[in-house]
Order: structure tokens, then C-alpha cells, then sequence
């Protein structure tokens, strides 16, 4: 592979220096929207061959500033230089010619088409009738992903790969324009820690080749991984770079909120109570396999295990979003059956799913809906009338206490951060009062200071003798909150570990069997 | 990231405390300004006024009013994220049936000699009755078979149409009871017009009911694991849909005093337009029948201030194609400002 790309040359052709100590310059950028300053006198640079991660909370304005430079927002002020050139990007088209490439968060594919026909999507060869030249098509594609070290199929069909290997795409496609400069947002919040080894493999491959990566991340122990500076936002302004090496993880955490936080994971000691559910033998064939534990009132079980060890079907099988075909499910100690969400709730579960967007919140209603939806089966209804006087007033008094940033109760969910849609969302489960609360994936993609209110929720629910069910991929998370440990293999249980006995390395080692 | 999120962390949003104007009210201002279009264009062309006619603006409420009642099943069908195109077949099917209990006794060939000079809620009754036959088979199939709404739906709209003509294999029934015409009298169709629209804004707006439907329609797989029996549910408001079909077949019937087996074709089409231009998203969780009752009014001052222009009939069909689709694509333009705001 060529050290420049055409784009680079193109631009040098123009005047540009092909080895300019920054490949992009960004000084001064300011953005505002209708009402809000959302980017104020940022800076930003980044040096051709090395990983340049990005940090802040939710609506720090990491995003706004990369899609300026993807050329999805054009800035109001400041001036953004290409290799020593300046420039105006018209659309994400134009930064593409000019050798930048994002690769969202949302991934962009094409499920029904193949992985060759999605890399070469408008670019694909052809032959003299002017068709498509099949062949040569899967002959590139093949090159690109083997000089990567991908092994995906370019036939295969994109919706049958994982999140990991589409995202692998995503990224062969980003380095099949050749583009200079990789912009990557959060690319590991659906792997597994194999894939992200991987990724970082070829992160650290591209870095070798001259590449300028931006790496926007919530992980910390990533950024000391991959990253070789780091560039700190907080509420639309830039608050300082450091290299990686010499900036410590207290630091980081200090310049994103402003302020310090003591303890990251403020697991109270609860008084563990009776048997609140009881499972045995929970079987759906080709899922999961005997599933057996207990919960305690009181008690937080974590759920640990590789994405795709099956937590999340055993979650579902437990509220009867997809029920098990065999085995039981006891809910204080009286045997019970689940065969849907409403039979759940009714005998005081509760559901936060892993996908907020897909399978929580109703985007395009407002705070409220979202939060009453869930207890409207139980309550503030006469007559098939809603209450919503006092509804409302709940509602309310929830969104305060979740300290849930939103003008109103009014808003569209949609226009709210992660981080308060997640709230909106533990929220709608609150007001229903749940003895037996199931989280997957509870902070999932949200930052830091909201992260920390999260887990006191729980653990002060856990006072209140809620049981508490949590799968999470973290491990800092599922050590620091849980009472005790499942961990799960291939749709089985491998181990219950007691916290006092748990560890990084006896969890990995029970979750890869 | 979206504007919000910086704003909330900011503390800003000056404008968002500020009452946003309700959906329907650009719509109303769209009826005010077609209004008065033609109110301008009847001076110019005509040489009289178009609104200052009550007799015209009768017969326009009251043309409307068949439709109207079946666009309120059909907006809140579509609120699910649904479709139902089988609303002017199953107006024809409830009109034969419920004329064929609403003759009298002077029919020298009455469908059932023995059945004459009932009383007017016997064919009523069976009417609705019908109605809701077809719109519970339309929601079990979509709920249970999980086939497209636009399947089942047109497979109701093939179904019933064949029923309607089938059932007197095409002859008209007609010479009803005094008491049932009645139904189609004066401006008896437009109160159950207006009725009907109130019950159901009311039901939208302050039932669980209402609730449970814009929750499906925003997003079904969050409804379900929120404790909405979305099945259930999906079966009861096509039913609705296919009730106030049948509704609207019998004030067809008593306002056209005859049954006809061709009655009602087109009407899913004008009942889905009025819908739509009503400000109901097609995709889903937006929508609202006093939007639904400006779409239906803005449709019926169309057709009224066309043929007061006295534009050619066949013309004005190739006009409201194009203000159906306008009011779409207004529409969207709406929705994606409203997100990117």
C-alpha cells in the first residue's frame, strides 16, 4: 500500500505538504445551533501516525466536532487545515475525496448486499459492457480484507455477520478510499475483548502506515491501550491534550466533569434479604443450557461472559420476551410461569434491555410517555381513563430524582443524550415499584458522571431490598457492584463466584472455558 | 451530537421553555388558506362569494362526512404504523347487508319477505356487527400472523368487495323504513361525524387506550417488553377501524336511500389522503383526529371549490393527487426539522 494516498496527492498538487507535521489542523472552531452554543474556540490536531483519542461526557461536543470534520457541519468560525492547507468540506463526499473517513457509530451497511458489494458501493469495477465485473470485485476485496488480517468472506452477506465483523467491514471500507485520516466512534461498545484485540491490531497496523486516527472513546483502560494523546472536551469547549503516557486515568476523569469523582463504583453493603427468584434448569435449546441461581432481596448478581454467551437470552427468557421451554422460575419461593412481558410485570419484574434505541424508548414521544408507558398497567387509570394529573406529577418527581437533563417532561426523547435517555428509561421501571429488577447492559455508552449516578441508583435500590440482575461487559463494573458473580459460557453456567473470591482473571477464565 | 444534548449541558435552550405550537395549527392555517384561495378565485371567476353560501358549505360537510368516519379508524390504524386499504369494500359489504334488513313492507321484491318494516337499530346493529367481523379478521392476521397490514388488508378489500356484490349477486336494495333514512337526513351525518371524532380524540388523548397505541406504533418491540399485550391490542384497533367502516356504510345507504354493491370504492384512498394530510405520520406514533377532522374539511372544500370554479371533474381528480402528495412531503420536511432542531 502506497505511504500517500491520491487524495494526498491531489492536495499536493494543490499546494499542500505532504508531510506537514499535523495532517489536520483545527483552530478556533465554533458551531451554533438555533438557541445553543454547542462547539466554543475548540482546537484540535492531529499528527500524521498516531491514534488521537477523544474524550468527554455526552454533549461535550466530541461529536459535533468530528462531523465538522467529516464534513457533515459546516463551522461558524475557525479554521480547519489539511496538511498545512486550509479548507471548507461541503458534505461527509467531499471530506471522503479528501482523504477523511468516519466510521459511525450507527453502522452504515448494507445488510441484503454482500461485504464486496458494500466496500465498493459506487466504485465498483467494471467490465467493457460497463456492468459489473464480479470477479474482479471479489478479487479486490479479498486483497483488502487478507492485507488487513480480516478472514470474512467478500460473498458473504452483510446481516449475517456479527457487530465485530461489520464493523471490520466499516473499517476496510474507510481504508479502501485510502483516506489519511480514520475517524472512529466508539468502535468497541459491541465487541467482545478478542474483537477489540483485533481492532487495535489493525488500528496499530494503520498508525504504522502513516494514518492519523481519531479514537472517540468512553473506555479508559483503551486509551491507555491504543492511544498515543489524548484530547479532553467538556460542554462544547476544548479543556486540554496530553500523550497518553503521561496523563493518569484520575486526571482524564478530573479535566471531563470538572470535578473529582471519589468513588466510581458506590456499591453500598445491603441487607441480603430471603430468596426473591429462584431458577432451575432454565433450558431453550440452542441458546442457553440449565440454567440454574438464586437472587436474593438485597443482593446485585452480576452477569458476566463474552458477548454472545447468551445473558442477555437468559434475561429475556426470565421477563417472557422469549420464554425457556424448560425448566422453572420461582418468584418467592412460589413456583410461577412467564410466558410474557405482562406476566412478568406482574408479579413485580422488571426489564431495562440492553438496546436503548431499538427495544426501550419510544424516540419520537415525548419524557413522559416514555416513562408512564410501563405503569399504566398498574396504575393512575380508572376506568380505562389515565390519571394524568397525578401521572405527570410522578413522573415528575422521577425525572428529578434521576436528575434527568431535559427542558421539560414535554421533550422528544430522541433530542435527549444517552445517558438521559438511559435515565428516562430506569425511570419508566421505577415508577412500577419492582421487587426484581433485571438490567443488561445498564450504562452501556454513557458517560462518566451519568455512569456514577446509575450505579448509586442501584445500589441504593439494593438497599431498598430490590433484587438486582446485571449483565454488564465491563469488568470494573460487574466487580465493583456485585454482590456475587455468574459467569456464563456458550449458553451455560460456568461458575457463581462470591465477591470477595471474584477477579479480572478468574472471570475471563470462567467466561472462555 | 444532537443540538440538545450540548444544550442541556450547557443550561441553554432558551426557546425550548416556550409552548410549541400544536401540530394541527399549521394544518388549520393550510384549510384558512385553500379557503380563501377560492374565496378570491370565486370573486375574480365567478363573480360571488365561496364561503359566504351556507347551503354549499352543507353539502360539503355533509360529502365529507362518510369519509370523515372512516378516516378516524383509519388514523388511528395508522398511528400503529399500519395501513388498512380495506375500508371501501367493507363500507360496500355493511351497505348491502345492513339494506337488506332496512326495507319495508311496500318492496315488492324484498331480499327477506318476511324481514320488512324492522326496526331502524336491526340493521344498524348488524352493520356495525359486520364491520367489526372484518376489521377483527383484519387485526388477527396482522397481529398473530404477522403478515403486512397492507396484505391483510387487501386481501379484506378483495374479500369484501366480493362479498358486497356476491350478496345480491349486484342488484340494488332499496326502499328502507322512514325511520332508517332518517339516519341520512338534514345533517344527522355530520353529528356522527363530529361525535364519533370526539369520542375517539378523546379516547387518543386520555385512555390507556391511546396511550398504548402511539406507544406501538413509536416503537412495537418496546411496547411489548413495556407490558403493552401489543397482539391484543393490534386486534382491537383494526376493529375499531373496521367498526366505523361499517358505520359509514350504514349512513351511506341512508342518505343514498338504496344499497349498491360499487358503494363505497375509493373511500380507504380519500379516508388514508385525509389522514395523512391530517399531519398522521405513515410511520407510525404521530398523528391525531382533530388533525384528521381539518384533512377530511380541507378534502371536502377541494371538491366544493372546484366545482364551484366549475373545473372540469375528471381535472380536479389530477389536482388532489398532486395535494396529497404535497401534504406528505410537507409533512416530512416537518418531522426532520423537528429532529435536527
Amino acid at each position: 500500500m502506497r505511504m500517500l494516498s491520491p487524495s494526498t496527492m491531489k492536495s499536493v498538487e494543490s499546494g499542500a505538504v505532504p508531510q506537514a507535521a499535523y495532517l489536520l489542523e483545527v483552530e478556533g472552531v465554533r458551531k451554533a445551533f438555533p438557541g445553543v452554543v454547542a462547539l466554543d474556540g475548540v482546537q484540535f490536531r492531529l499528527k500524521r501516525g498516531s491514534v488521537h483519542a477523544l474524550m468527554g461526557e455526552n454533549g461535550a461536543g466530541k461529536s459535533t466536532l468530528m462531523k465538522i470534520i467529516a464534513g457533515d457541519y459546516a463551522p461558524d468560525q475557525g479554521e480547519i487545515r489539511l496538511r498545512g492547507q486550509p479548507i471548507h468540506l461541503t458534505s461527509p463526499l467531499d471530506a471522503l475525496e479528501n482523504g477523511i473517513a468516519m466510521i459511525h457509530q450507527e453502522l452504515n451497511l448494507m445488510p441484503y448486499m454482500s461485504v464486496a458489494e458494500n466496500i465498493w458501493i459506487r466504485r465498483e469495477p467494471t467490465n467493457r459492457f460497463g456492468l459489473i465485473d464480479h470477479a474482479e470485485l471479489r478479487r479486490r476485496s479479498a486483497a483488502l480484507l487478507t492485507s488487513l488480517n480480516i478472514d470474512i468472506d467478500p460473498d458473504a452477506s452483510v446481516e449475517q455477520l456479527s457487530i465485530a465483523n461489520r464493523q471490520m467491514i466499516e473499517i476496510a471500507k474507510a481504508v479502501s478510499f485510502e483516506s489519511d485520516i480514520l475517524i472512529m466512534d466508539e468502535p468497541t461498545s459491541a465487541l467482545t475483548e478478542k474483537e477489540v484485540a483485533h481492532l487495535f491490531a489493525i488500528i496499530r497496523d494503520l498508525k504504522a502506515k502513516g494514518k492519523g486516527i481519531v479514537y472517540i472513546t468512553h473506555k479508559m483502560n483503551e486509551l491507555f491501550e491504543i492511544a498515543d494523546e489524548v484530547s479532553v472536551f467538556r460542554d462544547g469547549r476544548y479543556i486540554g491534550t496530553h500523550a497518553a503516557q503521561s496523563v493518569s486515568r484520575d486526571e482524564i476523569i478530573k479535566m471531563m466533569v470538572g470535578r473529582e469523582i471519589t468513588q466510581l463504583f458506590p456499591k453500598a453493603n445491603a441487607a441480603i434479604g430471603a430468596v426473591a427468584l429462584s431458577v432451575r434448569n432454565l433450558t431453550l435449546p440452542g441458546v442457553f443450557t440449565d440454567i440454574s441461581f438464586d437472587v436474593r432481596r438485597g443482593e446485585i448478581l452480576g452477569l458476566a461472559g463474552l458477548v454472545g454467551s447468551g445473558r442477555s437470552n437468559v434475561a429475556e427468557a426470565l421477563f417472557g420476551v422469549r420464554p425457556a421451554h424448560a425448566g422453572t422460575i420461582a418468584v418467592d419461593g412460589v413456583e410461577v410461569v412467564i410466558d410474557s412481558p405482562t406476566s412478568a410485570m406482574q408479579l413485580g419484574m422488571a426489564f431495562l434491555t440492553e438496546d436503548r434505541k431499538e427495544t426501550g424508548c419510544f424516540l419520537i414521544l415525548d419524557v413522559l410517555e416514555n416513562m408512564q408507558i410501563a405503569v399504566l398497567n398498574q396504575r393512575f387509570v380508572r376506568a380505562g381513563f389515565v390519571l394524568q394529573r397525578a401521572a405527570s406529577r410522578e413522573c415528575e418527581e422521577m425525572r428529578t430524582a434521576l436528575r434527568v437533563k431535559a427542558p421539560s417532561l414535554y421533550e422528544r426523547t430522541e433530542n435527549l443524550s444517552g445517558g438521559n435517555q438511559q435515565k428516562v428509561l430506569i425511570g419508566r421501571w421505577l415508577l412500577t415499584r419492582p421487587k426484581i429488577l433485571i438490567l443488561d447492559e445498564p450504562t452501556r455508552g454513557i458517560d462518566v458522571g451519568a455512569k456514577s449516578e446509575i450505579h448509586r441508583l442501584i445500589s441504593n435500590l439494593a438497599c431498598e431490598g430490590v433484587a438486582v440482575i446485571m449483565i454488564s461487559s465491563e469488568m470494573p463494573e460487574i466487580l465493583g457492584m456485585s454482590d456475587r458473580i455468574l459467569v456464563m459460557h456458550e449458553g451455560r453456567v460456568t461458575g457463581i463466584l462470591d465477591r470477595s473470591e471474584a477477579d479480572q482473571i478468574r472471570i475471563m477464565d470462567l467466561a472462555s472455558h | 451530537m444532537s443540538i440538545e444534548k450540548a444544550a442541556e449541558t450547557a443550561n441553554l435552550l432558551p426557546g425550548a421553555s416556550k409552548r410549541r405550537l400544536p401540530p394541527e395549527a399549521s394544518i388549520f392555517l393550510v384549510l384558512i388558506g385553500i379557503a380563501l384561495t377560492f374565496e378570491a378565485l370565486g370573486w375574480i371567476f365567478v363573480g360571488q362569494s365561496f364561503l359566504l353560501n351556507q347551503q354549499r358549505l352543507t353539502v360539503m360537510i355533509l360529502q365529507v362526512s362518510v369519509i370523515g368516519i372512516i378516516a378516524i379508524g383509519v388514523t388511528q390504524v395508522i398511528i400503529t404504523g399500519g395501513i388498512d386499504l380495506s375500508s371501501g369494500s367493507v363500507v360496500g359489504a355493511t351497505a348491502m347487508v345492513a339494506a337488506s334488513f332496512a326495507q319495508n313492507s311496500e318492496t315488492p321484491h324484498a331480499v327477506y319477505p318476511t324481514l320488512t318494516d324492522l326496526p331502524f337499530l336491526v340493521p344498524v346493529l348488524i352493520g356495525l356487527a359486520l364491520g367489526l367481523v372484518a376489521g377483527v379478521i383484519n387485526g388477527s392476521l396482522i397481529a398473530y400472523t404477522r403478515i403486512p397490514p397492507f396484505i391483510a388488508t387487501l386481501g379484506m378489500y378483495v374479500s369484501a368487495r366480493g362479498f358486497a356484490k356476491w350478496y345480491t349477486h349486484g342488484n340494488p336494495v332499496s326502499l328502507f323504513t322512514p325511520t332508517f333514512t332518517s339516519i341520512g337526513t338534514g345533517i344527522v351525518p355530520v353529528i356522527i361525524f363530529l361525535v364519533t371524532a370526539l369520542i375517539f380524540h378523546i379516547a387518543l388523548r386520555y385512555t390507556r387506550y391511546g396511550k398504548f397505541t402511539y406507544a406501538i406504533g413509536a416503537n412495537r418491540v418496546a411496547a411489548r417488553i413495556s407490558g403493552v399485550n401489543v397482539s391484543r391490542h393490534l386486534v382491537f384497533v383494526y376493529a375499531i377501524a373496521g367498526f366505523l367502516s361499517g358505520l359509514a356504510g350504514i349512513v351511506t345507504i341512508a342518505r343514498a336511500e338504496s344499497g349498491q354493491a360499487g358503494m363505497g370504492v375509493g373511500y380507504e384512498l380519500d379516508a388514508i389522503a385525509a389522514t395523512v394530510i391530517g399531519g398522521t405520520s405513515l410511520t407510525g406514533g404521530i398523528g391525531r383526529i382533530t388533525g384528521t377532522v381539518i384533512g377530511t374539511i380541507i378534502l371536502g372544500v377541494m371538491t366544493s371549490g372546484f366545482t364551484f370554479l366549475r373545473i372540469d371533474a375528471y381535472f380536479q381528480e389530477i389536482v388532489k393527487g398532486g395535494i396529497i402528495v404535497a401534504a406528505v412531503v410537507v409533512d416530512q420536511y416537518r418531522q426532520g426539522r423537528q429532529r435536527s432542531r
